[in-house]
């Protein structure tokens, strides 16, 4: 390319660029793996759906995973259940109903096995999105060539294995032809679920997840509208008291 | 009940006898305009969010924990054990947002109804050193959470005095307290933000309505209603295109303030984080120092000037020119009543040169912003496939910045050696019987 040429890709470019962000086109955010991910479908206001994933996560996740900021007592009494349901059901850790949801995997021994320690999931969905989450949940493939010989497409290299495969089954990835790019990913040996079933349990799981990440957002949603609607109100009569006033400048 | 007020009121007026005028002064007898348009209303709303920012903080400073070890979690208190805890906070992050929202749509007003001009530099120049403080402000308030982009945006922007030729590692040190940002940091940064710059602020913002007041306000049509004709319907020395400040515009504001309000709500009930632009993803992850995040950058209200300073390359073995770049984006606008002679105020009365290059200098600062907060680095090769990202990316900020400077450069020959032709500046502001 000439130098005019080049000036003139520039220009051209430049323009287009300018002319596209004004008009806002956010990108959508995509995993470290670079594939884009599938909508989480988070629900807060399903309660089913995140007490279901509250016992997935404390039977399958706790064990090595905290929720540190997040009490049990909480738990309770945003998802409707009594104090005996969680008690019984969802604390295996022997803590004090009022107290935080911490794993009993000691640090230094997880260290040892998995490379670092497992981290704490109380903000996990607000520090990755839901959709990640969800994206994670459902992209762990066998790879021998990891320590604990699994691997994750949304999370390449990750060096957590796969608790919930009796549930998902086992999925292998058939890569690129000539290249060690994963292209995408079979279940070569099923689960005790069905695929669906499956797929709603990880929503269900990233559910609970969203939630614990704020549970303030189920206050902020059903205050919000009441507040704006005071707001409304109160901008109408402000509105109307201005008219009032100005009627006479001229 | 009536009387009781009145005798309150007289026991006041006897002891304190210059709180009357004060406020005849500033509120029933400050004439003000009366053409004042939908631009109008980013002062007060300003002052509306300094308020919220103080009543919040001292909210938020009642449960957050000034330490390395403690902050974050102390945060998480606050959202979540802290009663209505999570509305102190989601209004004070909102707040910080839209307090640079305002003040840019505020200085924006500024510059396209000529408010800097003669006789109103110094309003401009208080106003500027607003400006200034409440970046410091808003950059050690966004440290305090301690999350991880807290830690590596307070390294980076630390870093910056760094580039300073000869005393730049020191001064470094001596700003940490330590040779990372730590505890140390994190508690000077507290006594800044909580205390210094806070009372700072608000001598400015006295000092800026005080100047602001002695001049009187700009307008729209940008002619001196002092100047204009005189008598209105409260006093006959006064201006004719006045109306009193109160009643008149604190019942308008409060329409303003209503609108505001609604939109605030919304941000602070539906959308606290604004996708990952008021609070930022990884800034749900504790301060780091071993894990970085993958893009470092600032919040959105530093990006423009980031962008400046990323795109400036080193030269001459310092790195100095990036950040003298930044600041000097800045000094500028400090410098605007100087460099803009222009006699004529209002963009509605003033050259197509003018007018161009405003929206131009409002493009590039947009623009900048996309470039400072990597949104050009994902976009570019989703939209134009295998290009060499880096460099297009360069060459869009370094023309960006060029374009920024440029509206100075441009301003001052354009005023200076007579090249806009202007239109006919009327009288009296254009709404009058």
């Amino acid at each position: 390319m000439t130098k005019r040429q080049l000036l003139m890709k520039h220009i051209l470019l430049s323009m287009t660029l300018a002319l596209g962000l004004l008009v806002g086109s956010t990108p959508v955010l995509a995993s470290e793996g670079g594939a884009e991910l599938p909508s989480a479908g988070v629900n807060l206001r399903d309660q089913a759906s995140l007490q279901r994933g509250a016992r997935l996560f404390f039977n399958y996740c706790v064990g090595c995973h905290s929720l540190q900021y997040q009490r049990y007592s909480r738990i309770a009494e945003d998802l409707g259940l009594t104090e005996k349901e969680v008690m019984e059901n969802l604390n295996f850790t022997g803590a004090k109903f009022g107290e935080p949801v911490i794993s009993h995997m000691p640090e230094d021994m997880a260290k040892q096995w998995f490379g670092k320690a497992p981290p704490d999931l109380s903000l996990e969905v607000r520090a990755k999105t839901a959709d990640w989450v969800y994206g994670y949940l459902n992209s762990f493939y066998v790879d021998p060539s990891r320590p604990v010989g699994w691997n994750n497409t949304v999370f390449p290299n990750a060096s957590m294995p796969f608790p919930l495969w009796e549930l998902q089954g086992i999925q292998t990835a058939v890569r690129k032809p000539g290249s060690e790019d994963v292209e995408k990913l079979e279940l070569s040996q099923p689960g005790t679920m069905t695929p669906a079933q499956y797929q709603q349990a990880a929503r269900d799981l990233t559910n609970f997840l969203a939630y614990v990440s704020e549970p303030a957002a189920l206050q902020r949603h059903a205050y919000g509208i009441w507040v704006i609607l005071f707001l409304a109100l109160f901008t109408l009569l402000a509105y109307a008291l201005k008219k009032e006033y100005w009627k006479d400048v001229h | 009940m009536a009387n009781v007020f009145t005798r309150m009121g007289d026991w006041v007026n006897e002891r304190a006898p210059n709180m009357m005028p004060a406020y005849r002064k500033h509120m029933t007898e400050y004439y003000a305009p009366k053409n004042f348009n939908l631009w109008y209303y980013f002062g007060s709303l300003a002052l509306l969010v300094l308020v919220n920012q103080i009543v919040t903080g001292i909210f938020l400073t009642m449960n957050y924990n000034p330490s390395a070890a403690g902050a974050f979690a102390s945060v998480e208190y606050i959202m979540r054990d802290v009663e209505w805890g999570w509305l102190i906070r989601y209004m004070h992050s909102t707040g910080a947002s839209l307090f640079f929202v305002v003040v840019f749509l505020h200085m924006f007003r500024g510059l396209m109804y000529g408010s800097y001009k003669k006789p109103r530099e110094l309003v401009w120049l208080l106003g500027m050193l607003i400006f200034l403080v409440l970046m410091a402000e808003a950059f050690m308030g966004y440290v305090l959470p301690w999350g991880n982009m807290s830690f590596w945006g307070a390294k980076v922007i630390i870093s910056l005095f760094g580039t300073i030729p000869v005393i730049g590692g020191t001064l470094v040190e001596w700003i940490m307290g330590d040779y990372l940002p730590a505890d140390a940091t994190l508690n000077r940064f507290f006594a800044l933000h909580v205390i210094a710059l806070p009372l700072v602020l608000l001598l400015l913002v006295v000092l800026h309505i005080a100047a602001l007041h002695e001049v009187g306000s700009n307008n729209p049509d940008g002619v001196e209603i002092k100047k204009g004709p005189k008598g209105n319907r409260w006093d006959a020395l006064k201006p004719a295109d006045g109306i009193p400040f109160h009643p008149y515009y604190t019942v308008k504001d409060l329409v303003g303030v209503g609108f505001f309000l609604m939109i605030a709500a919304f941000i602070i009930f539906f959308a606290p984080t604004f996708g990952g632009w008021f609070l930022e993803h990884d800034n749900f992850i504790p301060a780091n120092n071993l894990a970085t995040p993958a893009h470092i950058k600032p919040v959105w209200y530093f990006t423009p000037f980031y962008a400046i300073l990323r795109m400036i390359p080193s030269f001459l073995g310092q790195a100095f020119w990036g950040v003298l770049a930044m600041f000097g984006a800045i000094a500028l606008l400090f410098a605007l009543p100087w460099i803009d002679v222009g006699k004529v105020k209002s963009i509605r009365y003033r050259g197509t040169g003018y007018k161009v290059a405003l929206g131009l200098f409002v493009l590039s600062f947009i623009m900048l912003g996309a470039v400072g907060a990597g949104v050009t680095a994902e976009v570019i090769p989703e939209w134009f496939g295998d290009v060499d990202v880096t460099f297009w990316e360069n060459l869009f900020g370094r023309l960006m910045t060029l374009v920024y400077f440029g509206y100075f450069v441009f301003l001052w020959l354009y005023t200076r050696f007579g090249w806009e032709t202007t239109k006919p500046v009327p009288e009296r502001v254009t709404t009058h019987d």
